[in-house]
């Protein structure tokens, strides 16, 4: 158990590029805490700074208030799951498991040791694997024991490098399940780094966005999705990602591609500020007109719109809908492209609608908005124009104490049990 | 991989045969000369006329024993001692060089390169007059350090490209789990380099089993001599007679541990070999 402090660290490799630029994170005790962020951000960098398998450039690494920033890694009772799991080919899964707790001969005796690998290999399902080697395993089997390893050592933290990022879809969603599971069971706090959102979102309380080695904002996945800081944070949680279409007020309403949109006025005020702003629409925001509920229809405009084609995926459907980028905001979106590690954003609007929709490509279709939840961002700096803190502060707030519900309960499912 | 199609399978059988019998054939007439009696050794004909070991008795019991048996001991020994010394020093030393960063790793590379590249033949001079002021002539450390300049250029060599395939998050792995640097390097590494030390112990010390430039030249008595040394001295029943019989059957005693130990370990040779130039 543990709380880590991470202030203002910075890292510079010997050939002088900086992948982390100065990021201060505080990471209660218990918590599970994500980093997440496009390829090069910096987030496996940190990582490994925090184990101690990087020397940290500048700043402080506090776990539980002790400055650990020269304690070899040995020394900080950390433990880690590798992204290729690192498991030792030459030992049983049995012998891998037990290969922290034999390092410290001196302090548990035999019978201690094997309790503890029977008890993880319990917790882990893998009591009938003991004897093999890691070469005869699954992906998924060998992940469980790259956990039993970790879990065996009763560390102060779990350290996780996209530990899921080797297997297929479906086991994915099984093993980060268990992941979450455990680690509310046993309420250690950890750090998981991942690309994928899926990951970040439902497995963090809280969820660390970084790009280019910088902090962009850290909040529960609720905060992060529906009062993101900017528009980076905004077009890289969610998926289908958010749409950012260009907009400028007129007559006290917002002119789009596609079409004038009648906004409350806090979305108004927001957009006054400058002379032409990004609208930031999730997909969810969009309906087909037809399905739309009598109650919220007051809330949103209705437009018209050409769909070139249609995607059904039986739960939902996917609408698109191109429009035309305006040049003035073509670097700005390119920049955007650039640090989500795509192309260019297209000029493509995505709309979620209800699966049983008739809407189909190439025919005209009646829209609804909901205009309600727009966000506005500034083109020159990215800044969200629209978004609360104290709106968002409430999110993260009724996160954590979501979080200890599910740890009591799990504590008193522990005691019963 | 793709499967091979019956006319390429007999294609490459067939050549296989043909580099079998280009190589084995000297082989195979040595030792048949090695089981012909002394008057049968020049009839002219492959196979002994009639099969006799009186050569092996020779070698081993009669009047060239003096000569081969401690130079049997003499290239077990030397050829084992230079082997071990080279595998341990190769061990570390690649290790550093697959692993650390360092200045002056550039230059133990080329250096070790260097030393393999020089021709033995043009250093064992110089080397045999300084041997006799230092007191080295005809000694076993006489020829084992010589030994060690060929062997630990090619197991540096052979090792640092092993080492260098383990992934580095193992060792990383280790660290994290409690070990120190030392405990890393011999609970995960050596055992998984183990295959790879193998086969560079195996070449190793072939080089030194084979060596005739350095045995001939660094010693003068039975002390150091070892058998390829040992198998030009060997002297006919009268001044009239070639030693022929007694120097087949010489090399085939000496061939035979060699393949005992390639019968034994092939399978490490092989896969020590292919892993350090494919990535596994």
């Amino acid at each position: 158990m543990a709380a880590i402090t991470l202030k203002d660290i910075v890292k510079t490799y010997d050939d002088g590029f900086t992948a982390v630029k100065g990021v201060s994170l505080d990471i209660a005790d218990g918590e599970f805490m994500i980093l997440v962020g496009p390829s090069g951000c910096g987030k496996s960098t940190l990582l490994r700074m925090i184990v101690g398998l990087e020397d940290i450039t500048a700043g402080d690494l506090e776990i539980d208030g002790k400055r650990v920033n020269d304690v070899p890694p040995r020394d900080r009772n950390l433990s880690m799951v590798f992204q290729n799991y690192a498991l030792y080919p030459h030992l049983t899964v049995g012998e891998n498991i037990a290969f922290p707790l034999r390092l410290k001969k001196s302090e548990l005796n035999d019978d201690e040791i094997n309790r503890r690998v029977k008890e993880a290999a319990e917790m882990l399902e893998l009591n009938d694997h003991l004897d093999r080697k890691p070469a005869n395993l699954s992906g998924g089997q060998r992940q469980r024991v790259a956990m039993g390893r970790a879990i065996v050592r009763h560390a102060d933290a779990f350290l996780f490098d996209e530990p899921l990022s080797n297997l297929d879809a479906k086991l994915r969603g099984q093993m980060r399940t268990q992941i979450a599971q455990l680690q509310r069971r046993l309420g250690t706090t950890s750090i998981y780094v991942t690309h994928d959102q899926t990951e970040a979102m439902t497995l963090g309380d809280r969820v660390a966005v970084l790009k280019k080695g910088l902090l962009q904002q850290c909040a529960s996945p609720r905060e992060l999705y529906e009062q993101p800081v900017n528009i980076f944070v905004a077009g890289f949680i969610g998926s289908p990602s958010m749409n950012f279409v260009p907009a400028r007020v007129d007559n006290g309403k917002l002119q789009t591609p596609i079409g004038e949109l009648t906004v409350p006025d806090r979305v108004l005020k927001a957009a006054q500020q400058k002379e032409m702003v990004i609208l930031g629409l999730r997909p969810d925001f969009f309906e087909d007109e037809e399905f739309v509920d009598e109650k919220v229809r007051e809330h949103g405009t209705v437009f018209t719109a050409t769909p070139t084609h249609v995607e059904w995926l039986g739960n939902e459907q996917y609408a698109y809908i191109t429009y035309e980028h305006d040049p003035k905001l073509k670097p700005v979106l390119d920049e955007l492209a650039h640090d989500l590690d795509q192309d260019e954003i297209p000029a493509t609007l995505v709309l979620a609608t209800n699966s049983a929709s008739r809407v189909r490509g190439g025919q005209e279709g009646k829209f609804w908005l909901d205009t309600r939840l727009l966000h506005v961002f500034d083109p020159d700096t990215g800044d969200n124009l629209t978004r609360d803190p104290e709106a968002g502060q409430k999110l993260t707030e009724e996160a954590a104490e979501e979080r200890q519900r599910e740890i009591d309960r799990a504590n008193s499912e522990k005691t019963e049990a | 991989m793709k499967t091979l199609s019956t006319k390429q399978k007999i294609a490459w059988g067939l050549i296989a045969v043909l580099v079998l019998l280009y190589t084995l054939w000297p082989l195979f007439s040595i030792l048949m000369t090695s089981f012909k009696a002394p008057g049968d050794l020049f009839s002219g004909k492959l196979l002994p006329t009639q099969f006799s070991t009186e050569n092996y008795q020779t070698i081993f019991a009669g009047s060239a024993g003096e000569l081969f048996l401690p130079a049997l001991r003499n290239s077990i020994g030397i050829s084992l001692i230079s082997t071990l010394i080279a595998v341990i020093l190769a061990t570390f030393c690649a290790y550093a060089i697959a692993r650390l960063d360092f200045p002056g790793k550039r230059l133990i590379l080329n250096t070790a390169l260097g030393v393999s590249m020089f021709p033995v033949i043009s250093i064992v001079t110089p080397l045999f007059n300084l041997w006799r002021q230092i007191g080295l002539y005809d000694t076993w450390p006489g020829l084992i350090i010589p030994y060690l300049s060929l062997t630990l250029p090619i197991s540096i060599y052979t090792l640092a490209a092993y080492f260098q395939q383990i992934p580095w998050e193992l060792e990383q792995a280790a660290q994290v789990d409690g070990a120190t640097n030392w405990q890393a390097f011999r609970k995960v590494i050596v055992p998984l380099a183990a295959p790879g030390v193998f086969t560079t112990a195996i070449i190793a010390f072939f080089i030194a089993w084979n060596d005739f430039v350095y045995g001939i030249s660094l010693t003068s008595t039975e002390a150091a001599r070892p058998v390829p040394a040992a198998l030009a001295f060997f002297t006919g029943a009268s001044q009239f007679e070639d030693p022929t019989g007694a120097i087949s059957a010489a090399a085939i005693v000496v061939t035979i541990p060699i393949i005992i130990i390639v019968v034994l370990f092939q399978r490490q040779i092989v896969s020590g070999l292919t892993q350090g130039a494919v990535k596994g």
